[in-house]
C-alpha cells in the first residue's frame, strides 16, 4: 500500500509530513517505558519480521495482490509506541534502499500504515484484550480481527489523503475509494491471517514476551517473574 | 534473569531472525507479482505495458501523475540488486539486516537501563 511520489500535491505531501514527524516524535517518547534489555531486541526482531513479511504478496483477485501492513502485529506484539517505530522504521528503509514508495509520499505512507493501521489495530486488540487473555484461540482471533481493521483503516487514510490532495485525473474520485476500500477488506484477510499466525506462534513459545497479555501490575513485574522461577 | 532464561531467550530471538531471512530471502520468490491493491486502483482505467523495462500507462487513470522515485536506479531499487529478478532474496536479506540494525539500534538506544538501579531482584 506504498503510495509514489506525485499521487498527492505537493501541500497535502508537506502536511502528511508534519504529521508523520509529529507521530514519531510521540511514538519515541511513549516508547521509553516499553523497552527494556528483552524487548529492545525483540522490538527489533519484529520491525526486521514486518520487513520480510511485506515482501510476501498474496493474491486476492485476479491480477491484484495484498501484503502485510504489519502494525496491529507489532502493537501486539510490542505496543502501539514501539510498534509504530517498527513499521515507521520499515517504511523509510523500504524507500531509501529499495526505492519502494515515494519520498515525497513517505510522510503520508508512515501516516497511513505505521501510526493509523497501528494505532487502530492495538484500540481493538485492547477492546478485545479480554478474550485475547482467556485462551490462545482468543488471542489469535483477536490478532486477526484487530489486524483486519488495521489494513481496512489504513486505506482509509489514503482515501482521506487523495481527498484533500489528490489529482483523479478525469478518473470519479467515489470509483478510487470505493476499489482501494474494497480490495483492502480482502487484503484484511490476508493480514488477519498472517498477523494470527504469527502472535499464535509467538505466545506458544514466549507468552510472556506478548505486550497484549502483559498485566497491568507494572510495578510489580520483576518481583512476580522472580518468585514463579 | 537467570541463565536458563537468558538462553532460552537467545534461542527465541534466533528462531525469530531465523524465520525472518528465510520469509525474506526464500519465501520472497513465491510472492504475487501483480500489482497492489493501492496500485491496482491508481492504475485502473490505463493499460500497463512494459517499454524498455519501464511500465508504461496508456489511458485514464491516477497513476498517470505519479512520477518514477527519485533513487530509482539506486542498486537494489524494486528489490532487484543490479536489476536482476533473480537475486530478490538477496535483496530481502539485506533488507532485514538493515531493519534489524536501524531498528534494533534505535530500541537499544531508547530503552531504559536495568543494569544500575535494580534492588529487588538481586537477592
Amino acid at each position: 500500500m506504498h503510495m509514489s511520489d506525485g499521487l498527492l500535491n505537493a501541500g497535502t505531501s508537506v502536511l502528511f509530513g508534519a504529521v508523520a514527524v509529529i507521530g514519531v516524535a510521540v511514538a519515541m517518547a511513549g516508547s521509553r517505558r516499553d523497552l527494556d534489555d528483552r524487548t529492545a531486541p525483540l522490538a527489533g526482531l519484529v520491525a526486521a519480521f514486518v520487513f520480510a513479511a511485506q515482501m510476501l504478496n498474496f493474491p486476492v483477485l485476479p491480477g491484484v495482490s495484498g501484503h502485510l501492513l504489519g502494525g496491529a502485529l507489532a502493537a501486539i506484539l510490542v505496543g502501539p509506541w514501539v510498534g509504530a517505530l517498527c513499521v515507521t522504521i520499515v517504511l523509510v528503509i523500504q524507500s531509501l534502499l529499495f526505492a519502494d514508495g515515494g519520498l515525497t509520499a513517505l510522510g503520508a505512507n508512515v501516516t497511513n500504515m505505521a501510526l493509523i493501521g497501528t494505532v487502530v489495530g492495538y484500540v481493538v486488540a485492547v477492546a478485545l484484550r479480554g478474550l485475547a487473555r482467556r485462551s490462545r484461540a482468543g488471542l489469535v482471533g483477536v490478532a486477526f480481527v484487530a489486524a483486519f481493521v488495521n489494513t481496512v483503516v489504513a486505506s482509509a487514510g489514503f482515501v482521506l489523503e487523495f481527498a484533500i490532495g489528490g489529482d483523479a485525473g478525469g478518473v470519479s474520485f467515489g470509483g478510487v475509494a470505493g476499489t482501494v476500500l474494497g480490495v483492502h477488506c480482502l487484503i484484511g484477510i490476508g493480514e488477519g491471517v498472517i498477523t494470527a499466525l504469527t502472535v499464535g506462534a509467538v505466545a506458544s513459545v514466549r507468552p510472556d514476551l506478548v505486550y497484549l497479555l502483559r498485566g497491568n501490575e507494572k510495578p510489580l513485574e520483576i518481583r512476580e517473574g522472580a518468585r514463579h522461577e | 534473569m537467570s541463565d536458563a532464561k537468558r538462553r532460552g531467550l537467545t534461542v527465541f530471538f534466533a528462531g525469530f531472525a531465523f524465520v525472518a531471512l528465510v520469509l525474506a530471502g526464500a519465501v520472497s520468490y513465491l510472492a504475487d507479482s501483480d500489482p497492489d491493491g493501492l496500485d491496482h486502483a491508481t492504475q485502473k482505467g490505463c493499460t500497463v505495458s512494459e517499454v524498455d523495462g519501464k511500465e508504461q500507462l496508456d489511458g485514464q487513470c491516477v497513476a498517470q501523475s505519479a512520477k518514477d522515485h527519485a533513487l530509482a536506479d539506486g542498486p537494489m531499487a524494486d528489490y532487484k540488486p543490479g536489476g536482476s529478478d533473480g537475486l530478490t532474496g538477496l535483496a530481502g536479506v539485506v533488507g532485514v539486516v538493515a531493519t534489524f540494525a536501524v531498528a534494533g539500534g534505535l530500541f537499544w538506544l531508547l530503552r531504559k537501563r536495568s543494569d544500575r538501579p535494580e534492588p529487588s531482584s538481586e537477592t
